[in-house]
């Protein structure tokens, strides 16, 4: 197994306090990693380190080189009123190698076959404000496919979807990941997404741990998480998180 | 009094050929303007401008030369003061391009450029446009096409969504010094017959007007210059025969025909253009 992303020592801030501090972090080929913390607990800079849009103020990134890297953002911070279709999505992927304004056919065909794979046949040429949340979610997913990458990276893929589209996107991720794909994602939905996958890193502007989620998903991590106490309960095998109010009865 | 009857003088022709190419130019780049939020940097950068051509002319200096390394330095300072998060973006250009703007007028006054040739400068004027001048607009025309054309994809990766842009390998600041010279240049040559106080209009108006119209980007990038050549041809013509300024008929054209056509196109075309209208 070898190495594509290594962080060492990394810490970060963006000029104020530091946003992550001293994180040793290593993404193997084959990886299924979910990376979940509180709100501002440094997972999306953590994410944006792995990807090189930031450089740490302190340690080391080690990339392999020739990496391909894909990532699909936030669809909460797209601009749904911006004038643009489904293939043309698709086609910024290949935005870095082309100065052709307009697609060639063998292009256009491969935007189709991804679509089509995607479940997104004939939706081509619709606007990306006529879709349905899952279908948004898959279209950036088709973008970043089609750069056939060795390591998508998802920020909050799950995040103001249905239970339905949450399901479809976490078996999207199973295939992708059984077929070759390394995958890092960030999540908020430890029951719905981060339970399910093979490892865990939980942040809280620290790495407080990284293992299986039998390993991680333990009141003592969560509460040294997220800052509160939490409960886990087993159900027909599956961990459950849940919060513990204090002064609730 | 015919319609027609400027086109016998010269410097009507001139200043019309300048007016109809600095409104598709300015369609053209303000696609990029409005996409991406940036209206208030086209107003800040020609009033830097307007700083740079008063100090180009105490010194003695081109007005092109003087001007565009002056709103280029602007636009760069702007940049540099905003990447380090201190203040924002626009408080950086409030600051930078007042200041600018400032001391056009001040020098302006100490050096006792006559009064006209300031509101010629604020308010724009079709006098005095020369054949080089029509020249050099339509060459900064075929400069905006042919990048536009070679980096269309970059241009629209890094327009509308700079983050992945760049992990895909755009070079997302490339792309945005790009914009930014082609918007200092647009301003530079096409200010003297728009004027500094009413160019962002020139460069906003068309292009949310296309933004109504349309969902596709493609389809933007060619009825904004198309909506703004037009206000500007038409414009001119107005400006002779009502007298007035020549920017501020083509910009009253201009909003004319935005409340035309956001009247029309209702709510579809309110909810196109987005965070554009409020």
């Amino acid at each position: 197994m070898t190495n594509l992303i290594e962080l060492n020592g990394i810490s970060h801030s963006y000029g104020g306090p530091t946003v992550l501090e001293h994180v040793h972090l290593t993404i193997d080929e084959g990886s299924f990693l979910g990376v979940i913390g509180p709100s501002g607990s440094g997972k999306t800079t953590l994410l944006r380190l792995l990807l090189g849009n930031l450089r740490p103020t302190e340690g080391v990134v080690r990339r392999r080189a020739d990496l391909r890297i894909a990532y699909v953002p936030q669809v909460e911070t797209v601009n749904w009123n911006f004038p643009i279709t489904v293939s043309e999505v698709v086609l910024m992927a290949a935005a870095a190698k082309w100065y052709r304004p307009r697609a060639t056919e063998s292009e256009r065909k491969r935007v189709a076959e991804l679509l089509e794979q995607l479940g997104l046949g004939g939706f081509e040429h619709r606007h990306i404000r006529e879709l349905s949340g899952g279908q948004q979610q898959r279209v950036f997913l088709a973008r970043a496919l089609h750069r056939d990458p060795e390591l998508l990276v998802l920020d909050e893929p799950t995040s103001g979807v249905d239970v339905r589209t949450r399901h479809e996107v976490v078996h999207l991720l199973t295939d992708l990941h059984r077929n070759g794909t390394s995958v890092v994602l960030s999540t908020h939905d430890i029951n719905g997404l981060a339970a399910h996958l093979p490892l865990i890193a939980c942040v809280n502007r620290e790495l407080i741990a990284v293992g299986t989620p039998a390993e991680v998903l333990t009141s003592s991590v969560l509460e040294r998480t997220y800052g509160a106490p939490m409960e886990v309960l087993e159900h027909g095998g599956m961990l459950l998180v849940t919060d513990s109010p204090m002064g609730i009865e | 009094m015919t319609l027609f009857e400027p086109f016998q003088f010269e410097f009507f022709r001139n200043g019309f050929m300048v007016a109809t190419l600095a409104g598709a130019i300015c369609g053209l780049v303000g696609v990029y303007v409005v996409l991406r939020s940036m209206s208030y940097i086209g107003h800040g950068l020609s009033h830097s401008i307007f700083g740079g051509a008063a100090a180009s002319a105490v010194l003695g200096v081109n007005f092109y030369l003087g001007a565009g390394m002056w709103g280029l330095l602007s636009a760069l300072m702007i940049g540099r003061v905003a990447r380090r998060g201190k203040i924002g973006a626009d408080a950086a250009i409030g600051v930078i391009t007042t200041a600018s703007f400032a001391l056009g007028l001040a020098l302006s006054n100490v050096f006792g450029q006559a009064k006209r040739s300031i509101e010629a400068v604020l308010f724009g004027s079709i006098l005095g446009v020369t054949t080089l001048e029509v020249i050099a607009v339509a060459c900064v025309g075929v400069l905006a096409v042919a990048i536009i054309g070679a980096f269309y994809r970059k241009l629209l990766f890094a327009t509308f969504d700079p983050e992945v842009a760049d992990v895909t390998g755009v070079n997302v600041g490339r792309m945005e010094a790009l914009l930014m010279l082609m918007l200092a240049v647009t301003i530079l040559f096409t200010m003297k017959i728009v004027g500094v106080l009413l160019i962002s209009a020139l460069l906003v108006t068309p292009a949310v007007i296309a933004r109504m119209v349309t969902n596709s980007f493609a389809r933007m990038l060619v009825i904004a210059p198309l909506v703004g050549a037009a206000c500007g041809a038409v414009g001119m013509v107005i400006s002779y025969h009502a007298d007035i300024s020549s920017g501020a008929s083509i910009i009253l054209l201009a909003a004319f025909v935005f409340i035309v056509v956001y009247t029309v196109t209702g709510a579809r075309g309110r909810g196109n253009a987005g965070g554009m209208i409020h």
